[in-house]
């Protein structure tokens, strides 16, 4: 498929309106994928609530902030590699690199923090550990914790493998391949968005 | 050259991007998992034809109609009329060479697959004994059997099916053939467009929820387990998020199919045809708002039942504005009681029947009285056995020719049509009156007051069957013998039609223009 159009199609805008299409409705997919465990946080937090706050205190807010940070630049190098691969420009592979890179500093750093949470007993299961007054419910936030930074972690690591294939291939990747990529970059980026402030703030102000 | 001569090798079958080709893989895979599903349910009528549990014991008894449940909800209902007809008939029907993403296509068969051998190694090594429903916390704490392998299953399938209705949405939107425009959308394609909305809507709901099953059975920390803090109402909520809606993945496009075939074998055009595009979007939307009618026992807040119950009644308005719109296409119709036919009204009368007692069990009182007994059995039998099943093998029939180039024996296809008929009614109407009398769902035994009923309802299961196999030998015989089909032996209307029986690879030598509404028979008055 790499020269022409596909048979189906009677040109090559029509193929990338479906295939921009079909990442949207993918994407909405996803939002109802996450939908369960945002249900099980909203009942989390209403009827634990301080238990909730109690182990979001307990979070390591430096790294989680330091991890924003390092999404949210990821976000703009691909939307500048975006930019740059539809005007035609050699410098959207660089930048393409650069952002599967910051996509990989990521998830080191979440690694440092769930070796941490490792070794201070906060991984729900036998050995789970936290001051009695709250230990139930901090088990069912890190258990949701984990469940969410995981498939988060997932997708990101999908993320990266797409953007460092293009960024090899370069030739393969036209300007809608690309943008299409940014699409799917840009939502994890958003999901992340979210559960900052949901894992890492709550219980801190004040 | 037609599609099924493009090759004739296990792999050119096995890496086909072809969309007919496709809906063949799936036809045959989905066909065997029937009559597996189908195997259980005769274990369970004969163990349940005499009231002493004899035959297996009732933990063997559990994990069979989890078998069953599991079989037919996921690997048939389903993926069946979609991912078969609809794979074949979708982009004939809208005048496209192909679906949007065939390779999508093809790996959403593989992943469905997948799914199937991931279900059927935990039948294999032993079963699962929570019913299709997985109900908390019976799943998470005590049940001792294959929950997580089932779970996996099922989420790989639930990864097919939002392959398959992301395919057809796109297409629907992209590669309609000039001229088509949404209003003349054959009915059936209105329906498989629905359905795929559901299909994207819901399933992902479904699949992170099985996945906090499986990681709270594994870790034993609860969002579910009351004994650890978490709510069991929660994942009943979540369930049936999806699994109602679901039950119109598996009825809409029966719907889709009785639309084509009634106006054929009637030769009219059929009636009101925007009311009937109408009600197929307002089903698949208020399915969205009904689940906590299954949950009127529950214990959730008796507000929540009410809004629920008359949510549900909502439901049945364009239900009947489509059965009396099929009503009257027929009426002073040119009628040929042709094998699809007769499914076709097989189809109308059992959803009706099945419809009907629906709103028994929304109304909230009776509910109550009805929840967990026959009568729910025997209420989504008709839904889903009655309808489904029933325009799943009339939209078969019909399509035969088209897809084979052949022709069946019309006179064992009618016998056929008639004993699943009067087998499924002898099967399962007996049913709603064990259930009204009291006897309970999921038991192995009962009380010998219920025998005479049980008799006929397992008597009934055997015609059933028959039935069932029956259209399996004829239709094997017409693939090697039956007679030359010709283009469109039905005089049918409808793009796919309108090409050589069998199609070519790319359905159409040219790409047609339309120029009319799908259903212009030249018929009776109208
Ligand atoms: C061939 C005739 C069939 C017979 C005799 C039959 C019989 C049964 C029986 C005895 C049960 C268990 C009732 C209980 O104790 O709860 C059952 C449940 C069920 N059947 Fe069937 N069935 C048949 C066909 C089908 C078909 C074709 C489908 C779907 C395509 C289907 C879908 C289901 C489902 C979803 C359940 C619920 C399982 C559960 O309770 O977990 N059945 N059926
Ligand atoms: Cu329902």
């Amino acid at each position: 498929m790499s020269a022409g159009i596909a048979g189906q199609f009677r040109s090559r805008a029509a193929e990338a309106d479906a295939a921009r299409f079909g990442l949207w409705i993918f994407l909405a997919t996803e939002v109802l994928f996450f939908g369960p465990l945002f249900m099980g946080y909203v009942y989390g937090r209403m009827h634990l609530g301080d238990a909730f706050a109690a182990a979001s205190r307990h979070t390591d807010v430096t790294i989680g902030t330091l991890n924003t940070a390092v999404l949210l630049t990821s976000s703009f190098t691909m939307a500048m590699a975006a930019e740059a691969r539809r005007a035609g420009a050699r410098a959207a592979r660089g930048l393409l690199a650069a952002t599967a890179l910051l996509g990989c500093a990521f998830l080191a750093l979440k690694g440092f923090e769930y070796h941490a949470e490792w070794r201070e007993h906060l991984v729900p299961g036998a050995s789970f550990a936290f001051d009695a007054a709250h230990a139930r419910g901090a088990e069912i936030f890190y258990y949701l914790y984990f469940a969410m930074t995981g498939v988060h972690a997932v997708h990101l690591t999908v993320g990266i493998a797409i953007v460092i294939g293009f960024a090899v291939r370069f030739d393969r990747a036209n300007a809608g391949h690309v943008e299409i990529a940014g699409l799917y970059w840009h939502f994890v980026d958003a999901i992340w968005i979210f559960l900052y402030p949901m894992l890492y703030l709550v219980g801190r102000a004040g | 050259m037609t599609y099924l001569g493009e090759g004739y090798t296990l792999r050119s079958w096995l890496s086909t991007h072809d969309h007919k080709r496709i809906a063949l893989l799936f036809a045959i895979s989905i066909t065997a998992f029937f009559f597996i599903g189908g195997a259980a349910a005769a274990f369970m009528r004969l163990e349940l034809a005499t009231p002493a549990g004899d035959l297996v014991s009732d933990d063997t008894y559990n994990r069979l109609f989890t078998a069953h449940g599991v079989i037919m909800v996921w690997l048939f209902l389903i993926p069946s009329i979609p991912n078969v007809l609809g794979n074949f008939l979708v982009p004939m029907m809208i005048g496209a060479r192909d679906l949007a993403f065939p390779r999508l296509n093809l790996a959403s068969w593989y992943v469905y697959m997948a799914g199937g051998i991931l279900v059927l190694g935990a039948l294999i090594s032993g079963g699962v004994d929570t019913g299709w429903t997985f109900y908390t916390p019976f799943s998470t704490m005590f049940s001792d059997s294959h929950v997580v392998l089932t779970l996996a299953g099922v989420f790989v399938l639930g990864v097919s099916s939002i392959m398959s209705g992301l395919n057809f949405i796109v297409t629907v939107h992209t590669l309609r053939a000039p001229g088509m425009t949404w209003f003349r959308l054959p009915l059936f394609v209105w329906a498989i467009y629905a359905t795929s909305i559901i299909l994207v809507l819901a399933t992902p709901v479904l699949g992170m929820t099985l996945t906090l099953v499986a990681i709270e059975r594994v870790l034993g920390v609860g969002i579910f387990d009351p004994a650890l803090g978490g709510d069991p109402l929660l994942f009943q909520h979540l369930f049936w998020f999806y699994s109602h809606p679901a039950v119109y993945i598996m009825l809409l496009p029966a719907m889709g199919v009785a639309s084509e075939i009634i106006p054929c074998f009637a030769r009219k055009r059929i009636f009101s045809y925007r009311f009937m595009a109408y009600a197929i979007i307002a089903i698949a939307a208020l399915g969205f708002l009904v689940w906590g009618h299954h949950m009127f026992v529950s214990g959730q807040s008796a507000y929540a039942s009410i809004v629920f119950s008359l949510l549900s009644f909502l439901v049945a308005i364009p239900s009947a504005v489509k059965v009396f719109n099929w009503t009257a296409t027929l009426y002073k119709g040119r009628i040929t009681l042709s094998a699809p036919m007769l499914y076709a009204w097989g189809f109308v009368g059992l959803f009706t029947i099945g419809g009907i007692t629906g709103l028994y069990l929304a109304s909230l009182a009776l509910d109550v009285h009805l929840t967990d007994t026959y009568f729910v059995i025997a209420h989504f039998h008709y839904i889903m056995v009655g309808g489904s099943v029933m325009a799943y093998l009339g939209g078969i029939h019909f399509w035969w020719p088209k897809a084979t180039g052949r022709l069946y024996p019309e006179m064992w296809a009618r016998v056929s049509a008639v004993l699943v008929f009067v087998g499924f009614n002898l099967t399962f109407f007996p049913q709603y009156l064990l259930g009204y009398q009291g006897m309970p769902r999921r038991y192995h035994a009962y009380p010998a007051e219920f025998t005479l009923l049980n008799v006929f309802s397992s008597c009934g299961a055997a015609v059933l069957a028959i039935g069932y196999l029956l259209p399996l030998v004829y239709l094997t015989w017409s693939l090697l013998r039956g007679a030359a089909a010709g283009d469109n032996p039905w005089r049918a209307t409808g793009l796919e039609w309108q090409t050589p029986s069998p199609p070519p690879k790319h359905n159409f030598e040219d790409t047609p223009v339309v120029e009319a509404g799908p259903y212009e028979y030249e018929g009776a008055r109208t």
